[in-house]
C-alpha cells in the first residue's frame, strides 16, 4: 500500500515536472502578461521555484541560487534603488564581469522602470566617462574596486551620477561612503522596506509595457564615438521566444556565461533567453579559469566567438604534437576519418556502416575526450558569429560530432538576422534568415532586414537612426553579401564600405581577403589596403601562442613579440601563407585583383588600448591607416626597409613607445587567365 | 623616536597602528666565534608594516629566524603581546600565531596549489591522526572547514585558476605568491615575510607589494619584511630598521631613514680610511 501510494505520488510528480516543462513558453503567454524580463521572471519563480537558475564558482564551490531566490534576490536589490531614490527613465550603469549579481541588478533596474546600460569592464576611464555621460547615468553599479575607481575618476565630468553600488568590498573600506554603498547593503535596506515601498513597486512593474525599454547597449563602434542602441521588451522577448523555438532551447538548458555583459550577445543569450526558457546561466570564477569551469559545467548551449574556436583549435594542435608517438597516430588517423564522416553523420546523411562503426570506435577513444577536454561534451547547440569562421577550424570541430553552427546578427537587430538550421550547416554562409526575420539585398549589394527585434533607435541620435532605419522598419546592415539560389542561404562577403574598387576597377574586398589570412593558425591578424590602387599590400600580425610554440620546438630564441616577427624564419613562414592566400583567390575571378604584391609584418600586436582595434577586436581601418602612414607609402613605393616608431597604451594607461625596422617583402602573384583575356 | 610615539596612532592612511606586538631587547646572537647579530633592541607594533633592511650578511634572515624560535639568542630578551618569551621551538611559535616565509621559496613542488596553502593550517588540526586516517565525521568537519579557510586565501591572492597546478610548474612569481597564501592560512597575527620580491619583475612586484598592502589593511595583519628593493621598502613600510654587520644603525620612518648619514654610508659605501 504504502509503497504503491509513493509511486502514485512520484508519478504525478513526473507528469507535473513534464507538464510545466513542456507547455511553458507556449502557455504561459495566453495566462499571463509577459510584457517585461521582470515579468518573465515572476513567471519563473512560480512554475521553476526550486530549478536552479543561476550558479557562479566561488571559493571553489558552485555556489547555486533557485529561480525562488533569484526573485527575492532581484527584488530586495529593486527596493533598495527606490529607497536611493531611483525612477523610472534613469539610466542605471553595469561595469563588471559575469556575475550574477550583476545580471540581478539588470532585472532590479528594469523593476523600478530604469533603463540597465551594460559597460565593458575593459574600457579606459576615458571610453567610459563618454557613455556615462552620453546616457545621463544617475547610478553605477560596480564590480569592484577596479571599476568603482575607474568612474570616480571620470566624476567630475560626469556629473549625472547621484550613486555607486559595487559589489566586491574589499579594499573598499576607506572609500567615501557618502554617495556610495555595498550592493549587498542596497539589498539589506531594500529588504527592510518591503512593507513601505513594496507596493509601489509591484505598481512599477505592473506598469511595464511591451515598447518600453527593455535595455540600452552601447556599440563598440568602428567608426567614430559609440552608440547607444535602445532595444524594447518586445524585441528582447519576441526575438528570445522565436529563437528559443528555433534551436528547441528549454529549461533544462545549461550556459556558461562568460562574454562581455556590454555585448548584445550576452544579454539575449544569458537573459533573454534564460528568462523566456528558464535555463541556468553559469558563471565562472574568473576570466583565468574559464576552461576550468567550462569543462565542469559542460553546457549544452554554448557561444563563442571564431577567435575562441581558433585558439582552442591551436591549443588542441599544439598539445598533440607534444604528445607520444602513439596518441599522436591515434589522434590522426581518427580526426582525418572523423573530417571525412563527421559533418555528414551530423547532417544526417546516409553513412555506410563501416564508416560508422569506425567513427564510433574513434568518438570512444578520440573525439569524446578531446571533447570532453574543450568543455563541450554536452554542446547540443554551438554558435560562432561576429567574424568569419575558418572553414577548416569549422569543420573540425563539426567533424568531432560538436553541433556548431553560424548566425548572422548585430545589435541592432537584437542579434538574430540570419542563421543556420539543424542539418544545414556549411562554412560558408550564415544560415536563412532567422524566424520573424525579412532580409533583402539591395542594389548596391547591401543587406537589409525588419524583425520584431528592431532596435527603437540610437539614444539622443536622431539622425544616426534615420540613417539607419527607414520609414518600414528596413535596417541596413552595412554589409554586403547575397542569398545561395540553390540553398537559400546568406553569404556575406565584407562590410559594404570597404567593398570599394582598386585603381584598375577590380572589386576590393579587404576583409575577405584578411579572413583568408587569418584562417592560417601563425596570422593573428591583417590588414589590407589597395582601395583606388594599383595593387593590395598588406600588415600582418603573427599570433604568439602558435608561433611561439614553434620558435620553442625549431630552437628559435626570442625575446619579444618584436623579435620574433623579425626573424626571417617567420618571414619566411607568413610569405607561403600570403602566396597560398593568392593562389585561392586567384581561383575567384571577381576577387583575383586582391592579390597581395606586398607585405609586412608589424611590429606591434594591433590593440584596442592604443585604438586600433575595437573592443570586440575588429580592426579600424581608417585609424590604422593614419597611424600607420608611413609604412603603407614604404609598401608602395618599392622599398625594402622601413623605420618606425609607434606610440604604445600599457595596460595601466601608461604610454610609451616603439621602434622597429621592418622588412617589407614582395610575394608571388598567380596571373590570372581570365582577368587577362577580359581586359583585351 | 619610537619612544615619542604614543601607544596607539593612526597613520595618514588610515590605518590603526597600535602599541608593541614584539619587543626584541638587546639581542645577541653568535655561531661559534663569530657574532651575527650584536646587541640589537627593536620592537614591532600592532598593525605596522616593519621593514628590516641591510646589506647582504647584515644578520637580517637571522632576526627573523631568531623572531619564529628556529635559532635562540645567546643573550637578550623576546617580547611578545607583554610577557617575556621562553626559548620556543618554531611550531610553538606558530601556534602563538607568527608565520613566515622563506627568502628561497620552501614549497613542496609535487604538491598543488591547493594542497600547500592547506599545509599552513597544519597548526590547527585538532582532530587526531586515527580520526583523520578513518575519515571519522570531526576529521571531515574539520576538513571543509580549514578548506573554505584556504578558500578564501585563494581568492584573496587571485589564484584560483593555478589551484589544482602542481607549484613546482608555475612561474616564480606566482610561487611566492602561493608562499603568502600558506603563510596567510595560518592566519598570524604576525607575519614575517623574508624578501618576498627577490627576483621578481617590477610588475610582480607590484602585484606582490599591492597584496602585502592588502593582507595588512584587510586582515589587520602586523608585517615585518626583510627587502632589498629600496623603493618598495620606503614606499610600503611604516618603520624601518637598517641593520649592517650585524648592528642597528638606523631605526625610524623611511624618511628618517633616508636621511639618515650612517644608512647612507652602509647603502653607498664611503671609504673608510
Amino acid at each position: 500500500m504504502y509503497k504503491l501510494k509513493e509511486g502514485t505520488i512520484k508519478a504525478t510528480r513526473a507528469i507535473r515536472d513534464v507538464w510545466e516543462d513542456l507547455p511553458l513558453a507556449t502557455a504561459a503567454t495566453s495566462s499571463e502578461e509577459l510584457m517585461s524580463i521582470p515579468a518573465l521572471l515572476a513567471r519563473n519563480a512560480r512554475h521553476h521555484g526550486q530549478r536552479t537558475a543561476y550558479r557562479e564558482k566561488e571559493y571553489g564551490i558552485w555556489q547555486s541560487w533557485t529561480w525562488a531566490e533569484v526573485e527575492a534576490e532581484v527584488r530586495a536589490m529593486a527596493l533598495g534603488l527606490v529607497v536611493l531614490g531611483a525612477k523610472p527613465g534613469d539610466h542605471i550603469a553595469i561595469i563588471g564581469r559575469n556575475r550574477p549579481a550583476l545580471y540581478w541588478s539588470f532585472v532590479a533596474a528594469q523593476m523600478v522602470g530604469a533603463v540597465p546600460v551594460p559597460l565593458y569592464q575593459d574600457a579606459v576611464a576615458e571610453e567610459m566617462a563618454y557613455v556615462l555621460d552620453h546616457c545621463g547615468a544617475r547610478f553605477v553599479i560596480a564590480e569592484d574596486q577596479e571599476q568603482v575607481d575607474k568612474v570616480l575618476d571620470v566624476q567630475d565630468r560626469v556629473l549625472s551620477i547621484d550613486h555607486i553600488a559595487y559589489h566586491d568590498p574589499r579594499g573598499m573600506r576607506k572609500y567615501d561612503h557618502s554617495h556610495m554603498n555595498r550592493l549587498s547593503d542596497v539589498k539589506a535596506e531594500g529588504r527592510a522596506a518591503e512593507q513601505r515601498l513594496g507596493p509601489e513597486l509591484d505598481a512599477r512593474i505592473a506598469a511595464l509595457g511591451y515598447d518600453d525599454t527593455c535595455v540600452m547597449l552601447y556599440t563598440s563602434g568602428t567608426t567614430g564615438r559609440p552608440k547607444g542602441v535602445v532595444l524594447s521588451n518586445r524585441n528582447i522577448i519576441e526575438t528570445s521566444k522565436n529563437t528559443s523555438d528555433f534551436d528547441g532551447l528549454n529549461v533544462g538548458d545549461e550556459v556558461l556565461a562568460y562574454l562581455p555583459m556590454a555585448w548584445v550577445g550576452d544579454f539575449i543569450f544569458s537573459i533573454g533567453q534564460a528568462y523566456w526558457t528558464g535555463f541556468c546561466v553559469n558563471c565562472p570564477e574568473n576570466a583565468d579559469t574559464m576552461q576550468d569551469d567550462l569543462r565542469e559545467i559542460s553546457p549544452s548551449y554554448f557561444f563563442a566567438p571564431p577567435r575562441y574556436f581558433e585558439g582552442l583549435l591551436t591549443q588542441i594542435s599544439i598539445r598533440m604534437e607534444d604528445a607520444g608517438w602513439l596518441k599522436r597516430w591515434m589522434y590522426q588517423r581518427a580526426m582525418s576519418h572523423a573530417r571525412r564522416v563527421g559533418p555528414r553523420l551530423m547532417d544526417g546523411a546516409a553513412v555506410g556502416l563501416v564508416d560508422r562503426l569506425a567513427y564510433a570506435l574513434g568518438d570512444f577513444f578520440v573525439y569524446g575526450p578531446v571533447r570532453n577536454r574543450a568543455g563541450m561534451m554536452n554542446v547540443r547547440v554551438g554558435y560562432t558569429a561576429g567574424e568569419a569562421i575558418g572553414p577548416e577550424i569549422f569543420e573540425f570541430y563539426r567533424a568531432l560530432g560538436i553541433n556548431l553552427k553560424q548566425l548572422y546578427g548585430q545589435t541592432e537587430a537584437a542579434v538574430f538576422i540570419t542563421q543556420q538550421p539543424d542539418g544545414e550547416v556549411r562554412a560558408d554562409t550564415v544560415g536563412v534568415p532567422s524566424p520573424g526575420v525579412e532580409v533583402r539585398i539591395a542594389d548596391s549589394g547591401e543587406v537589409f532586414y525588419r524583425s520584431p527585434g528592431v532596435f527603437q533607435e540610437y539614444y539622443k541620435n536622431p539622425d544616426s537612426t534615420a540613417g539607419t532605419k527607414d520609414a518600414e522598419g528596413w535596417v541596413a546592415t552595412g554589409d554586403a553579401g547575397f542569398f545561395e539560389e540553390a540553398t537559400g542561404h546568406l553569404r556575406i562577403i565584407d562590410r559594404a564600405k570597404d567593398v570599394g574598387k582598386t585603381a584598375s576597377g577590380s572589386l576590393f574586398a579587404p576583409k575577405y581577403v584578411e579572413n583568408k589570412l587569418k584562417f592560417f593558425p601563425n596570422i593573428l591578424e591583417a590588414v589590407v589596403f589597395g582601395a583606388g590602387r594599383e595593387t593590395c599590400t598588406a600588415f600582418i600580425n603573427i599570433d604568439l601562442t602558435a608561433v611561439g610554440n614553434w620558435a620553442e620546438r625549431n630552437n628559435v630564441a626570442y625575446g619579444s613579440y618584436q623579435e620574433l616577427a623579425a626573424h626571417p624564419e617567420v618571414m619566411a613562414m607568413v610569405q607561403d601563407h600570403v602566396e597560398e592566400t593568392n593562389r585561392t583567390l586567384a581561383e575567384d575571378t571577381m576577387l583575383a585583383a586582391c592579390q597581395i604584391h606586398r607585405f609586412l609584418i608589424l611590429h606591434k600586436e594591433l590593440d584596442a588600448d592604443d585604438g586600433e582595434l575595437t573592443r570586440t577586436r575588429k580592426v579600424r581601418r581608417r585609424i590604422i591607416e593614419e597611424k600607420y602612414a608611413d609604412l603603407i607609402a614604404a609598401l608602395y613605393d618599392g622599398t625594402s626597409t622601413v623605420t618606425t616608431e609607434t606610440e604604445v597604451t600599457y595596460e595601466d594607461g601608461r604610454k610609451g613607445s616603439i621602434r622597429a625596422t621592418l622588412e617589407v617583402r614582395d610575394a608571388a602573384i598567380v596571373p590570372v587567365a581570365g582577368a587577362k583575356l577580359a581586359a583585351e | 623616536m619610537n619612544e615619542l610615539a604614543p601607544d596607539t596612532y593612526t597613520t595618514e592612511d588610515g590605518r590603526t597602528i597600535g602599541p608593541p606586538v614584539l619587543e626584541m631587547r638587546n639581542i645577541t646572537l653568535r655561531f661559534g666565534g663569530v657574532t651575527a647579530i650584536k646587541d640589537i633592541s627593536f620592537d614591532i607594533r600592532e598593525g605596522e608594516i616593519r621593514a628590516i633592511i641591510g646589506p647582504n650578511g647584515a644578520g637580517k634572515s637571522s632576526m627573523l629566524n631568531i623572531i619564529n624560535g628556529f635559532y635562540i639568542p645567546q643573550e637578550g630578551e623576546i617580547w611578545f603581546r607583554g610577557s617575556r618569551r621562553p626559548p620556543m621551538k618554531p611550531y610553538e611559535v606558530a601556534r602563538q600565531g607568527i608565520a613566515r616565509t622563506f627568502q628561497n621559496i620552501a614549497l613542496f613542488r609535487g604538491m598543488s596549489t591547493l594542497d600547500n596553502i592547506m599545509t599552513g593550517r597544519t597548526t590547527m588540526i585538532r582532530s587526531s591522526l586515527f580520526s583523520q586516517a578513518l575519515w571519522l565525521g570531526r576529521a571531515e568537519r574539520e576538513e571543509i572547514e580549514h578548506r573554505e579557510a584556504v578558500e578564501k586565501v585563494i581568492d584573496f591572492l587571485e589564484i584560483q585558476h593555478i589551484r589544482k597546478t602542481p607549484v613546482g610548474r608555475l612561474p616564480y612569481g606566482l610561487q611566492k605568491r602561493v608562499e603568502l597564501g600558506r603563510a596567510l592560512a595560518a592566519e598570524p597575527k604576525l607575519l614575517l615575510l623574508d624578501e618576498p620580491m627577490a627576483g621578481m619583475n617590477v610588475e610582480e612586484k607590484e602585484d606582490m607589494s599591492r597584496f602585502i598592502l592588502d593582507v595588512n589593511d584587510e586582515f589587520g595583519t602586523t608585517i615585518a619584511l626583510i627587502e632589498h628593493d629600496m623603493g618598495v621598502v620606503m614606499d610600503i613600510s611604516d618603520r624601518v630598521v637598517v641593520m649592517d654587520y650585524g648592528r642597528k644603525i638606523g631605526d625610524g620612518t623611511p624618511d628618517e631613514v633616508r636621511t639618515n648619514p650612517e644608512v647612507i654610508d652602509a647603502y653607498l659605501g664611503v671609504s673608510h680610511d
